[in-house]
């Protein structure tokens, strides 16, 4: 690489404005081609706008009833006046959310980052996280309640487990991405195993890790969601099994995209986390 | 330069040194009892074909590997492990592209506990024309600019051996030239031991006090050349006449030796699954 190599990359980097994305490692969290410019993010509401009001047209035409498929505007109204009785609920599932995310996180993180220590542990026990990543965890969701009842814990405990080894393969596969030559640089200052840890293997993870935190959370809510429609009497996904059951069609819709504005700003979360943390990968 | 006293410790010695990794198909020796003495302040490049252990044994001199039998001293103490006196430039530049390059050249004191000498490293950020680049990532650096980190960063910390393994061998010709004069700037500035595993005979000519030539694996000590040009060197002696022999010569000594290993392998068809 000569010196002018580096000009296309400062190019690159001014014409996008910011970072040019986050490639490689973090690519799964960039849905699509990246930053936009304006006109396609005007793009991107008028295909908004002729959905929404295309729909509201069609639905006023043919005179659908509400509780078949309610209106977007209906859907407005209910989002607005029904709101103080949704978010209670709201923060129901979030503190399920927050609180078995994050025990998922810790315990997917640590586990990670020992088991990726140890070869053989890792390809014994690799098998089972990735049984427990494929097996649904809302199919627990029943026993669970059977046994600590209609409270927070089942759906705590389903939500990390349903995160927990998603956080795990994702930062594991970081961890295992050794770079001899870092490592042999840090060693040859004398690096303990601590510190080749801390100062080499986790930052190369940190990119997978962001993925694994965001795939592990968007499950999280999935499961978190879905078990509160199996029991318990609160929680958005009770809402939505409550709503629909009373034909409330508006109020479910309401909740529905009550659940997609959280998926989003989750997504968004980590996208940004990940390119202030990680933006290095390129 | 090299008019250290015969009598004087070496600064650096290979006693023979022999590495053997077991591999699958066995037991591979890569290099085996290779001696060599380094003088201190010295310039000394290992060149030789590739495979042959070079990169083995400088990694065994900066007590990265250990050695199956032999041994490296350093001051006339043995090399067992890292050690501070001791700095290594590898193949690519090998900065971490998660820190910009302040805290590139940051980590080694961060992992030995100390204090940078900032004065120090701002005298060689600007001896490399690297000064207020030091917000800048890995990525945003060409590849000169990041081996001239490099080198800041193996340097920063004052060692008094420099191993440099294939340190410009992923840069282009013109900027490898001016790394070579740059090295030699540095090197004439504050002289340190240098230790220079290379593919091109070039350089080696044009850095370096001693020219060592290895055989093919299991890598030998086969020849040794002194190179008489007096310092510092410009670039335009590397047109000379005896520039030129001397290129010859180590160029016969390396493809010599590597038709004789492919005699060997048709001799034993069982040896070329090794290569």
């Amino acid at each position: 690489m000569s010196e002018t190599d580096a000009i296309p990359e400062f190019k690159r980097k001014d014409a996008a404005g910011s970072d040019v994305g986050i490639s490689g490692g973090m690519s799964a969290l960039a849905a699509g081609p990246g930053i936009r410019s304006l006109s396609e993010v005007l793009a991107i509401i008028a295909v908004a706008v002729v959905i929404i009001g295309g729909t509201e047209l069609l639905l006023n035409i043919f005179a659908v009833p509400h509780f078949v498929l309610p209106k977007p505007s209906q859907i407005a109204v209910a989002l607005v006046t029904d709101f103080p009785l949704i978010a209670p609920h709201l923060g129901h599932t979030l503190v399920e959310l927050f609180a078995g995310f994050g025990i998922g996180a810790v315990v997917g993180l640590i586990l990670a980052a020992v088991i990726t220590q140890f070869p053989f542990a890792e390809k014994i026990i690799t098998p089972y996280i990735l049984l427990l990543v494929t097996t649904p965890m809302l199919a627990l969701v029943p026993l669970l309640i059977l046994r600590f009842g209609f409270g927070y814990e089942p759906r705590i405990i389903a939500v990390a487990l349903a995160s927990g080894p998603m956080v795990m393969i994702n930062a594991a596969t970081g961890f295992r991405r050794v770079d001899s030559g870092k490592i042999a640089l840090a060693r040859s200052y004398g690096a303990s195993t601590l510190q080749i840890f801390w100062k080499v293997r986790a930052p190369m993870a940190l990119p997978m890790i962001f993925v694994g935190l965001m795939v592990g959370s968007i499950f999280g809510l999935l499961t978190a969601v879905g078990a509160e429609m199996v029991g318990g009497g609160f929680g958005l996904g009770n809402r939505l099994t409550s709503y629909s059951s009373m034909i409330q069609m508006p109020q479910f819709f309401a909740v529905v995209l009550i659940l997609s504005i959280l998926g989003i700003l989750i997504y968004v979360l980590f996208f940004l986390l990940g390119k202030k943390f990680a933006s290095w990968e390129a | 330069m090299s008019a250290a006293a015969p009598s004087a410790q070496p600064k650096l010695r290979v006693k023979n040194a022999t590495k053997a990794y077991n591999t699958r198909s066995g037991e591979l020796v890569a290099i085996d009892r290779c001696s060599l003495d380094v003088k201190a302040g010295e310039i000394v490049s290992i060149v030789g074909p590739s495979g042959c252990g070079k990169t083995t044994l400088l990694w065994s001199m900066s007590g990265l590997h250990k050695l199956s039998s032999g041994e490296v001293l350093l001051d006339g103490k043995p090399v067992n492990g890292p050690n501070p006196e001791i700095g290594m430039v590898f193949q690519d530049a090998n900065l971490l592209p998660w820190r910009n390059l302040d805290a590139n050249i940051n980590f080694p004191f961060e992992i030995k506990g100390t204090k940078p000498d900032r004065a120090w490293i701002d005298d060689l950020l600007g001896r490399v024309g690297l000064s207020g680049f030091g917000g800048r990532f890995p990525r945003e650096l060409s590849g000169g600019m990041q081996q001239r980190a490099a080198l800041v960063r193996a340097l920063s910390f004052k060692p008094s051996v420099l191993l440099m393994d294939e340190p410009f061998g992923a840069l282009d010709a013109f900027t490898r030239e001016e790394m070579n004069q740059l090295v030699e700037e540095i090197w004439m500035a504050a002289p340190t031991t240098i230790v220079l595993i290379t593919h091109s005979i070039e350089e080696a000519i044009f850095l370096s006090d001693r020219i060592v030539v290895m055989s093919p694996r299991p890598g030998r000590v086969a020849a040794v050349h002194d190179v008489p040009f007096a310092r510092p060197r410009s670039l335009e002696i590397m047109s000379t006449r005896e520039v030129f022999d001397l290129t010859n010569v180590i160029k016969r000594e390396i493809v010599g030796e590597q038709k004789s290993r492919y005699v060997r392998s048709s001799d034993a068809p069982v040896a070329q699954s090794a290569v």
